[in-house]
């Protein structure tokens, strides 16, 4: 990477090291000679297009491109490059196992397709279901762990540590732990409910309970993810406040409300646009359900419908239209974010 | 002298500062009280509070705890004992030995990808933050580029994945560009691990970058501002000052880009396809593990799931607070 770098400098004639070799007398101790005085002299066409880049873009503009122009364009491509190649895959009739779609004859025929389909629209109704409840639930069970472990408790690391588990396993492994925990004769749940006389209840199989029971588990899994993000805000807060709200003979329920809670917007706004994507990508946990691409019955997805219809069902330009709508829903909550963050200065 | 005082006087502040902030969280006093003075302080809020702790731990941990007695069960056992008791006589090793012979060679697949694909990703993100943060850029071009990457964190893979499969059969057919490899006699089927480096590298750029930029956003302005001046090159200032700087980053970037490229299901299915294939990863075995007509081996897939999360779970008990502040940022 080094060496590119530097050959990519030299070649634009920014290097530092080469002037110094030509020049000579300038050399400081410390290697490093570039001076505002010498980098206007800089002659050559090159050189020119550097200097009225850097005008244009910034004083490092130039200079600063092997960074992170590789990266950007690898990303680019991959990202940005592919979703507009996605679109017009969308817009072919493109199935079946032949190599390449045909670009020749575009149309919306996809998109209709979808509008009608009763697959897609009972799918958009449970991605939005997903979204909504998974999100709103693992915010409040986040924050009440995240006000809990903030108490001045013993063992706070342990504790937090425990919380967070099952973030770091994969939805493949959770998925596992779950079908067990969910099982219709032997599994905790019934058992836990049977004491109650509840039950058994057949969460995977009855196609009114199972997203419900989905649901569930993806709270399980994500819930320490907003305690760590609310832990972070709750501790950026500072403690004048509490003990302000204290002098006032707040009771601590009040002072959450009052007080605390409406400084936590930002993180708030943060941890549910990274949730709400979760739960778009929910796709690794259904299928690790029933080790298939059509999930149990009542729990598809856009996220789910969108590769069985392509890599089960060969409906490629199908799938690639389900895609699109599914990218329009993450816009619809990044587009936003984005925008809060850019007037908030953190981009 | 004066010196001397100076010190015992800072150093008497610090400790008070310290006792006050202790009290002031309401909580355990640390230090000279007595056992009846921190009984007494022992009030029925704080019991409440520590017993739901204890019931969150438990609703936490049964999935977990069920998953890791159950894996060591005879298949008899899991039906007849409770699921979260302890295997008793019905204990047995058969499990772990079955799951470890099936995937040890997709543990081996994995690492072959993740590594690599982890530490090129994060290289790349710390040079495209440091590209972007402590140079000296247009503010409207340079928030245009960054936006574009934190929007990149939040795409949904099912919108490039279509592409992502023509890209790596049409555009680039690894599988023939290579064939001087699979002359050499390791299966062709090894592509898929290539392209899933690649395909992690590219979609783990936009996460690796912002993290690090949150972290060179907050480095100090000063030395790196002082040795610009002194006319080092950006070139200098990163491999003499931003990345020695950058060491506890790097720790946070690599334990949550391993822990995500690891786990990840969506990319192994699309790419190397089939469990039975010679460059299967352990996600793509274990997902197919333990079903068959007679019904769910669950002991076996217990096994497995521990087998396939041992690496993360490890790294994770390890390094929880890097993996905490990963995902915090």
């Amino acid at each position: 990477m080094p060496g590119i770098v530097s050959r990519l400098r030299r070649a634009v004639g920014g290097d530092s090291d080469t002037t110094a070799d030509t020049t000579g007398t300038d050399a400081r101790p410390d290697g490093g000679t570039v001076t505002e005085g010498t980098r206007r002299e800089r002659r050559g066409p090159i050189e020119r297009v550097g200097q009225s880049l850097d005008d244009r873009f910034g004083g490092d503009f130039v200079e600063s491109l092997p960074f992170w122009l590789p990266p950007f364009l690898l990303m680019g491509l991959f990202v940005y490059g592919a979703i507009v190649w996605n679109l017009l895959i969308s817009l072919t009739d493109y199935q079946g196992f032949a190599q390449a779609p045909d670009y020749g004859n575009l149309d919306f025929e996809m998109y209709v397709r979808a509008a009608t389909d009763s697959g897609v629209i009972d799918a958009t109704i449970n991605t939005f279901i997903l979204i909504v409840a998974f999100t709103s639930a693992t915010l409040v069970i986040g924050l009440a762990l995240a006000i809990l472990i903030d108490r001045g408790i013993r063992f706070e690391n342990t504790f937090r540590t425990i919380y967070l588990l099952p973030m770091s396993l994969s939805f493949v492994v959770t998925a596992q732990f779950w079908l067990w925990m969910y099982n219709f004769n032997n599994g905790v749940v019934n058992i836990a409910l049977g004491t109650f006389g509840i039950g058994p209840i057949d969460w995977i199989g009855n196609s009114s309970i199972v997203l419900w029971a989905v649901i569930f588990a993806l709270v399980w899994q994500f819930s320490g993810y907003a305690m760590v993000v609310y832990l972070a805000g709750l501790r950026a807060i500072p403690s004048e406040h509490y003990e302000a709200a204290k002098v006032d003979g707040a009771s601590t329920l009040r002072m959450y409300r009052r007080v605390i809670i409406p400084q936590l917007k930002g993180a708030t706004i943060s941890a549910s646009v990274v949730l709400m994507v979760f739960a778009l990508k929910a796709f690794d946990f259904l299928y690790s359900l029933v080790s298939n691409f059509r999930p149990p019955n009542g729990a598809d997805i856009l996220a789910t419908k969108m590769v069985r219809e392509a890599y089960s069902n060969q409906n490629w330009a199908f799938g690639a239209a389900i895609a699109i709508i599914l990218f329009a829903m993450a816009l619809s909550i990044i587009g936003p974010y984005l925008v809060y963050q850019y007037r908030r200065g953190n981009l | 002298m004066t010196d001397t005082d100076g010190e015992t006087s800072v150093a008497t502040d610090a400790d008070s500062g310290g006792t006050a902030s202790a009290r002031t969280d309401g909580g355990t006093v640390t230090g000279r009280t007595g056992l009846r003075a921190r009984l007494a302080r022992v009030d029925a809020g704080r019991v409440g509070l520590y017993v739901t702790l204890l019931a969150l731990v438990a609703f936490y941990m049964t999935p977990i705890e069920t998953g890791l007695v159950t894996s060591f069960k005879t298949t008899q056992a899991v039906t007849e004992t409770a699921p979260f008791a302890l295997p008793g006589e019905g204990f047995t090793l058969e499990k772990w030995q079955t799951a470890f012979d099936v995937l040890i060679r997709g543990v081996g697949n994995s690492v072959l990808y993740a590594v690599p694909a982890t530490i090129i990703s994060a290289l790349f993100g710390s040079l495209a933050a440091y590209g972007l943060t402590t140079t000296n850029l247009s503010g409207r071009y340079k928030v245009a580029v960054i936006a574009m990457f934190v929007a990149g964190i939040f795409i949904p893979y099912q919108a490039v994945l279509i592409p992502l499969t023509q890209f790596w059969s049409n555009v680039v057919p690894l599988d023939q560009l290579l064939g001087f490899v699979w002359a050499l006699g390791i299966n062709d089927d090894y592509v898929g691990i290539v392209e899933l480096i690649v395909t992690h590298v590219a979609y783990g750029i936009p996460i690796c970058t912002i993290l690090f930029r949150s972290y060179y956003k907050n480095m100090s302005e000063e030395m790196i501002e002082s040795a610009r001046l002194d006319g080092a090159s950006l070139r200098r200032v990163y491999r003499r000052i931003v990345l020695p700087l950058s060491t506890p980053m790097f720790a946070v970037v690599l334990i949550y880009q391993f822990t995500q490229i690891w786990n990840d299901l969506l990319f192994t299915l699309v790419l190397v396809a089939t469990e039975s294939s010679a460059a299967a990863p352990v996600v793509l075995i274990l997902a197919g593990l333990g079903t068959s007509q007679e019904g769910t081996d669950f002991a076996l897939r217990m096994a497995g799931a521990f087998l396939a999360a041992l690496p993360t779970l490890a790294v994770y008990i390890a390094f929880g607070d890097e993996f905490a502040e990963g995902v915090a940022t």
